[in-house]
This record gives structure tokens, C-alpha cells and sequence, in this order.
């Protein structure tokens, strides 16, 4: 048994090498921006769907309020670029300690609840951050905030011509999240999440720190998401509270993972891959008229797919006596 | 105010907190009760107060319907239940709401001129809006009904039985689906209610239901699952809190204050004010 798992782990990390690679090149064949874009975009939430996973697939702590640190990441980036001149770099780093530390201070109190009141708290946490963002004239209120165009450079993380380097970096972030989440699997914290997720009192019974187990994956998952807020603010270069911070992100960031297979470390990747360029296409071949049918075709996939496969699509990979949720 | 989001949240109350299934298209039941009711008047020209219980049986039809096609399957789930319900839900909420644009167009609407419409009502020298008054009192008999309902009936004994215990109550001979396809009906036909009244005093497009689903998934929870004196305790709280606040905060806030005192309570008390789960 431990050999296997020590050859999955190891084939794991190899595949995952070789589709990095794969990825890496595919700007060499793909010259279509559009599709660019939906590559980027598609990377993106595999590793923000991959850093969600943590806290919510691992760890149990159904969160539909991630899109509270995403904003929180995409804020205090351009915050500190447009008004005080601090590089996007270290703003991305900053952001994504506002988060992990914010994520701390609000699990110390509400870490105790369970189930719906728990996924209930996460969503009204994330609105009141919404709103205030809303009503914070000094951080552009619900004007936003639009981020100045001062000329391609990595220094600044800005790129008018070309959304290669774009493409890097939502690749190194995807990695990253996958890498982080690869090697938090085997780790002390890995199986205390687990435990925490599966039976939370037991875990606790058997010595598991349950409460510091839920603290560390929110900062882990909290700190991943803020990297691609900043991220994502530097590639749409304009930011307004309904645009980084709305609930829609909460959930954009979850399906992924939910339909790829929750608490499995291949789930985000395989969700985000079929999930967002469908998306796209169908917003790209039906959206913009305002007609619906876009939305009509995206909730009945969304539908079918949760019906069909209520442990995600990486179940269809793991052997009928395993149970693919916890694997 | 306070009484409306009661009566948005009764239904929720029902299908959310007694029967413990998981809808994010409560706001879209809403939406398409709005809808309804406005289309009854622009074409027939009944006026929405007369037209609520054809808009109520329409609604216990098509949740019944939501149930028996959809709900019924994801709650089959063996792993992740909760996460199946939620987005078969929110997908399903997604396509209402495309179909709402699609059929409705994105405009706004309203109805122009009713009986209750804009009208105030004066009483003991407090001017109240006569559409919000009868939407209180509506929600006030709308809760009673159903808590005596659950409580009297060996329907709402079967209901709670059989969201205990779905293997138990298969060998007393209850059939889970017909109860809980009656009980989504109930639910959607009660939200169907709010909604005749709120087509009177609201603007309906195809996004109006987003805005009042949060609230109403916060009264129940501030009330506590499994409670229906609980969401109607919520419900009031709620109007309390948002009236306070929009006092002392900007407008765009007032939520904020129904956000913060839902936190304060489940901070306190992790199960709501009245939960028993």
C-alpha cells in the first residue's frame, strides 16, 4: 500500500512535469489571442480552483466566499501601485498576507460552525467586503480602479502587446497551486485535513489539532487566491469591487474543483480544462447579445454534469473499489 | 420590510431548513413568480393581488416539477451531497435566468397601476404603504399556516420523519418523493406568494431574485434550520436590523447590518437563534 501511493505520487509529480512542459509550449503553435486568452483565463482558475481545493476539498471547509481574498489580492496590488508606487511584485506578495492573515482572523471565530452555517458565513463575509470596497471612496469606491499603462516591463508586470507573458506567469501559478497542493498531501497537514474533513470529532479525539488544521489551510488557500487576484488585476489592468470581489468568483473558483473532483489533487486541473474554454465558448459563440442563451447552456451543463458525476470527473479514472473523494 | 423578507423566507424555510436540501434558485422562484404575476396583469388584466393564488398554485406545480426532474437526483448523491445540491441548483438558477432573458428580455418592468399599488393607508396618524402592509400580513398568515402545518398535520410529522430518517419511513409505507415533491411545492408555492406581492411595489428583470436570495438563506440560518418560528423570528430581525442601519450608514450599506448581526448571532450561538440542527 505505501509503495503504491509513493509510485502515485511519483508518477503524479511526472505528469504533471510533462503537461507543464506540453503547456509551455503551446504559445509556439496557439497565435490566436482570443485563444490565448482562454488559455490564460483557463490556467488561472486551475490554480485558483487548486488553492481553493485545499481549504474546501481537503480540509471540508466548504467556502463560497474565496472571492473575497481574490479581491482582497487584486486590491491591495493596485492600491499600493497607484497611490504609494509599490512594484505589482511585492504588492501581489503583500496582497496575499493581507489575505492569509485576514483568513486567519475571521476562521478564529467562525471555524466552529458547521455545514450550511458555515458556508452561509463565508458568503455574507465575502458581501460585506464587497460592499465596503463598494463604498470606499479612497480605493475608487465603485468607480474601480484603473490601472495606469506606463509601457511593457516584467518590473512593473505589464504587457500591452503581447499576453505571453501573461500566459507564464498564470502557468507558474497553476503549478505552483498544484505543486503546494502535491506536497501538502504527504505532509503532517495533508492527513490532518483529511481527518478533519472526514470526521471532525474523532479527529480531534486522536489528538489532530482540528483548529489549527483549518487555520493553516486558510492561509495556504487564501494566500494562492490573493497571487492570482493581483494577477488577474494586472492582466485586465481595470479593477472594480463587482469585478474582483463579486460572488460569481466564489463559485467560478469552486466548480472547477467540484466538477473535476473535489479533494483530489487532479480534480481542479481536469475541471478548470474542460470547464472555463467551454465557458468561454459559449459566451464567445452565444453571449454579447443579451439574449441568455449563453447562461441557458452553462446552467444545463453545470446541471448535468453534478447530476451525472456527483464525485467529479476523476472518479471516472480511479478503480470502482477506491473511492475516488478521498484519494 | 422586515415581514417581506419573512415571506420570501418562509419557503426557503421550509425547503432549506425543514427538508434540508440546499436551493440556490430560491431567488429565481422569486424572479419567475414575479414574472407571472406581471404577465397576468399586462395581459388579462387581473390584478396581482387576485392573481397570487393562481401565481401560488403555479409555482407549487413548478417545484414540485424542479423536484421530482432535478432535485430528487442530486439528492441521490452517496458523496458530496451538499456540493451536488448547490450547483445543481445554481445551474439550474443560471438557466431560469437565461431563460428569463431570452423570454423576457433584460428590461425592467412593473405594473403600472394596481389596487394596492402606491396607495398608503393611515393608522393611528403612521402612514404605511398599503402594498407592504398587506405583504406583512400576508407573511404573518403564511407562517402561522405552516407552522401549524408541520406541527398538526401528519403531512409536517411525515415531512420530519422523513428528513431524519429516509430509510425509516420507506418501511411505515411514506413515499419520500411524494412528500418531498409536496414540500418543495409548498416552498416554491409560498415564495410564489411573496412574489405576487412584490410585483406590486418592484422592478422585475431577470436578476431581481439575486438580491433578495442571500438575504433570505441568512434569515433562515439566523433563525435557525429546522425552525419555522426561527425564520419568522429571522425575518423580522432582519427588517429591524436593515431599518437601523440604513439610519446610521449610506444606503448602499444597509445590508451590511444584516450581514454583521447574522455573524454576531451564529458567533454566539452556532446552530441560529432557534435551530435544532
Amino acid at each position: 500500500m505505501d509503495k503504491n501511493f509513493a509510485a502515485r505520487r511519483r508518477r503524479d509529480l511526472i505528469i504533471a512535469a510533462v503537461l507543464a512542459v506540453i503547456a509551455a509550449l503551446t504559445p509556439l503553435f496557439v497565435k490566436d489571442v482570443v485563444v490565448q486568452n482562454i488559455l490564460i483565463l483557463t490556467l488561472m482558475y486551475a490554480g485558483l480552483s487548486q488553492s481553493w481545493n485545499i481549504l474546501s476539498g481537503y480540509c471540508g471547509q466548504i467556502s463560497l466566499g474565496h472571492a473575497l481574498y481574490f479581491g482582497l489580492g487584486a486590491y491591495t496590488t493596485e492600491l499600493l501601485f497607484t497611490k504609494f508606487g509599490v512594484l505589482p511584485w511585492f504588492g501581489m506578495l503583500a496582497g496575499g498576507v493581507v489575505s492569509a492573515l485576514i483568513a486567519m482572523g475571521l476562521g478564529y471565530p467562525f471555524f466552529r460552525l458547521r455545514g450550511h452555517y458555515f458556508v452561509i458565513a463565508t458568503i455574507v463575509i465575502a458581501e460585506i467586503g464587497l460592499l465596503l470596497f463598494h463604498n470606499w471612496e479612497w480605493a475608487g469606491a465603485a468607480m474601480g480602479i484603473t490601472i495606469p499603462i506606463r509601457g511593457d516591463s516584467w518590473l512593473k508586470f505589464q504587457f500591452a502587446r503581447s499576453k505571453l507573458p501573461y500566459f507564464y506567469f498564470a502557468l507558474l501559478l497553476a503549478c505552483v497551486a498544484w505543486f503546494v497542493t502535491w506536497w501538502l498531501e504527504d505532509s503532517k497537514w495533508g492527513y490532518w485535513w483529511r481527518a478533519v474533513k472526514d470526521n471532525p470529532d474523532a479527529a480531534e479525539s486522536l489528538g489532530v489539532d482540528v483548529f489549527n488544521s483549518k487555520m493553516g489551510a486558510a492561509a495556504v488557500s487564501a494566500f494562492l487566491v490573493a497571487v492570482g487576484g493581483s494577477f488577474y488585476a494586472q492582466f485586465v489592468s481595470y479593477i472594480d469591487p463587482e469585478s474582483v470581489m463579486g460572488f460569481q468568483f466564489s463559485l467560478l473558483m469552486a466548480l472547477p474543483a467540484v466538477l473535476g473532483g473535489i479533494g483530489t489533487l487532479w480534480g481542479p486541473v481536469l475541471g478548470a480544462a474542460i470547464l472555463i474554454p467551454l465557458t468561454e465558448l459559449t459566451r464567445f459563440k452565444f453571449g454579447g447579445s443579451g439574449s441568455g442563451v449563453d447562461l441557458i447552456v452553462y446552467g444545463t451543463l453545470i446541471v448535468l454534469i453534478s447530476l451525472a458525476l456527483p464525485r467529479g470527473l476523476m472518479s471516472l479514472f480511479s478503480r470502482p473499489k477506491k473511492t475516488g473523494a478521498t484519494r | 420590510m422586515g415581514l417581506l423578507y419573512g415571506l420570501i423566507a418562509v419557503g426557503l424555510a421550509l425547503i432549506f431548513g425543514l427538508m434540508d436540501v440546499t436551493n440556490f434558485a430560491h431567488g429565481e422562484f422569486l424572479m419567475i413568480a414575479m414574472y407571472l404575476s406581471f404577465f397576468l396583469f399586462a395581459f388579462f388584466a387581473i390584478d396581482p393581488l387576485l392573481s397570487a393564488p393562481l401565481v401560488a398554485a403555479g409555482l407549487f406545480v413548478f417545484g414540485a416539477v424542479v423536484y421530482l426532474l432535478l432535485v430528487r437526483f442530486a439528492m441521490r448523491a452517496k458523496a458530496n451531497a451538499g456540493m451536488v445540491q448547490i450547483f445543481t441548483t445554481f445551474g439550474l438558477a443560471i438557466v431560469m435566468r437565461g431563460l428569463a432573458q431570452y423570454f423576457f428580455t433584460p428590461d425592467y418592468r412593473s405594473i403600472p397601476q394596481s389596487w394596492l399599488g402606491g396607495k398608503t393607508i393611515s393608522v393611528a396618524g403612521i402612514f404605511l404603504p398599503e402594498p407592504q402592509l398587506v405583504g406583512a400580513l400576508v407573511s404573518i398568515a403564511a407562517f402561522a399556516g405552516l407552522y401549524l402545518f408541520i406541527h398538526r398535520t401528519d403531512f409536517g410529522r411525515a415531512l420530519e420523519a422523513t428528513r431524519e430518517d429516509p430509510g425509516a419511513v420507506a418501511l411505515v409505507g411514506i413515499d419520500k418523493n411524494r412528500v418531498f415533491a409536496f414540500g418543495w411545492g409548498l416552498g416554491a408555492a409560498l415564495v410564489g406568494l411573496a412574489g405576487a406581492i412584490m410585483a406590486v411595489f418592484f422592478y422585475i428583470y431577470p436578476d431581481v431574485g439575486a438580491s433578495f436570495a442571500l438575504i433570505a438563506y441568512v434569515t433562515v440560518a439566523l433563525g435557525g434550520f429546522g425552525s419555522v418560528f426561527g425564520a419568522f423570528a429571522g425575518g423580522i430581525i432582519v427588517g429591524l436590523v436593515e431599518a437601523v442601519t440604513a439610519l446610521v450608514l449610506p444606503p448602499s450599506l444597509k445590508s451590511v447590518g444584516i450581514y454583521a448581526v447574522y455573524l454576531l448571532v451564529v458567533f454566539i450561538r452556532p446552530r441560529g437563534l432557534f435551530g435544532s440542527m
